[in-house]
């Protein structure tokens, strides 16, 4: 009986240090950006690829106010409430940080200050982003206004206050991979601004219980996080659109038969709209790619 | 002939009650013919885009009379006189399906009024461009499209 107990006792120890090292927050190398120097004009086009006005923007902002970074837009989800924090370069946002800093929370989902970020911000995309594009985007938001509204905490309820069980989450979501095989430049970039930049996923591919993103459903439609109705699918099995016709509603948000975009994507519309016509056509091209559902 | 005291109660309230019915069925009318109305005023204005987004997309050959009697025409249908189209109770919580006109176009601080006189504004801006080519067209396009975008994503229903 007293081996017995033992055993358990040493099984449970092995079982909390293996949790807890498989936690722990993981930031990247410390010389990731060494020698990277950002260029504040590229930066704004992975900003606006990377849709950062959509959730960091004031909720409500149009024009010139979607580049003041205050935050406050509300993620609602069965998990609880996210809510975006103030990035604008100022004391309330983020101005102390470095490019590794940034890096580390976009790439890794690590704050500076070692702890996990949830995934509310969508680092499992932005993981597959280059450092190089980390550096443009931390030259861009640099340029920009500064805001004084401090961060509101998000919204959750035990246990998904527990940070630290994160960093299990992420040893199963969290990975650097490409989702869709493609060849050629123009696939590759496309793929690059859905996969690694445009986080299209985050809405369109169903999630597991976990909430991690179900690639065999790729972009295949979900329902909407916050329990109202349901976010289509952009994939060729659901969306019979031409490229051309992609490429179109991604410029000025007209579908096919002139209806216009409402809902979240005419914030996403007002994103893309700031990109070159390549850019969306090479979208285009990736959306036209993606597999069936597996 | 003479009727009961009961009778005549009865038929006055039945009349009363007729007549409060009536005006329920009239009341709903006005607010599905408001509803028609200006259903019908989008599809004309998708009908007006249509042309000159083909020609944007370059699915249509740029012909310069027509994109311009298209672009005129949209110019002057953003530029009527809608208020009659938007009746108070004529939203979602109150008319179900029939819209997706969200309650929030009605309140006192709604912008829908100087988002139409931006959609005004963009489409006059693209019938002046409408007879300077293709590239023209698209480019005047852009602001239509983010007027439209900027009323739906504020006052209309998701409709995912």
């Amino acid at each position: 009986m007293r081996r017995l107990l033992a055993i358990l006792l040493v099984l449970g120890l092995v079982a909390g240090l293996t949790g807890w090292l498989l936690s722990r927050p993981a930031p990247l190398p410390a010389a990731a950006t060494a020698g990277l120097s950002g260029d504040a004009a590229r930066g704004e086009t992975v900003f606006w690829a990377a849709g950062c006005a959509a959730c960091h923007a004031a909720p409500d902002s149009e024009g010139d106010a979607r580049l003041v970074l205050a935050g406050g837009y509300r993620i609602t989800s069965p998990f609880g409430t996210f809510v975006a924090p103030n990035i604008s370069p100022s004391s309330a946002g983020i101005g102390g940080w470095s490019t590794q800093d940034l890096a580390n929370a976009l790439i890794a989902g690590v704050s500076p200050a070692g702890r996990h970020y949830y995934p509310s911000l969508p680092y499992t995309t932005y993981a597959r982003m280059t450092l190089q594009d980390v550096a443009d985007l931390k030259a861009f938001l640099d340029t920009l206004p500064p805001s004084d509204v401090a961060s509101l905490p998000h919204e959750l309820s035990f246990p998904f206050t527990v940070r630290r069980g994160l960093g299990l989450w992420k040893q199963l979501y969290l990975n650097g991979d490409w989702v869709v095989p493609v060849e050629g430049e123009t696939l590759e970039r496309g793929r690059y601004l859905v996969e690694a930049l445009g986080h299209c996923a985050e809405c369109h591919t169903p999630r597991d219980a976990f909430g991690g993103l179900d690639s065999a459903l790729w972009l295949q439609g979900a329902p909407n996080p916050s329990g109202e109705g349901r976010i289509p699918g952009i994939a060729p099995s659901q969306l019979d659109w031409s490229a051309e016709d992609i490429a179109y509603y991604l410029e000025t948000g007209f579908t096919p038969d002139f209806d216009s975009a409402g809902g979240e994507m005419a914030d996403v519309i007002a994103n893309l709209a700031h990109l070159s016509a390549e850019d969306r056509a090479a979208i285009a091209a990736y959306l036209k790619a993606v597999p069936e559902a597996q | 002939m003479k009727f009961k005291p009961t009778v005549v109660a009865g038929l006055a309230i039945a009349a009363l009650l007729g007549t409060a019915s009536l005006t329920i069925a009239q009341d709903d009318k006005a607010a599905m013919d408001a509803i028609k109305a200006r259903k019908a005023t989008m599809q004309l204005f998708a009908y007006n885009l249509g042309y000159l987004g083909g020609v944007a997309k370059g699915e249509i050959e740029y012909d310069a009379a027509a994109a311009s009697a298209a672009a005129s025409n949209l110019a002057k249908l953003t530029s009527l006189d809608q208020s009659r189209y938007w009746l108070p109770g004529t939203d979602t919580a109150s008319m179900g399906e029939a819209t997706r006109a969200l309650p929030a176009l009605w309140e006192a601080d709604s912008e829908a009024g100087q988002m139409v006189m931006q959609l005004a504004a963009a489409a006059a801006d693209l019938d002046a461009a409408a007879g300077d080519g293709a590239d023209a067209v698209r480019a005047a396009l852009g602001p239509v499209g983010q007027a439209c975008g900027a009323c739906h994503k504020a006052y209309r229903q998701s409709d995912n």
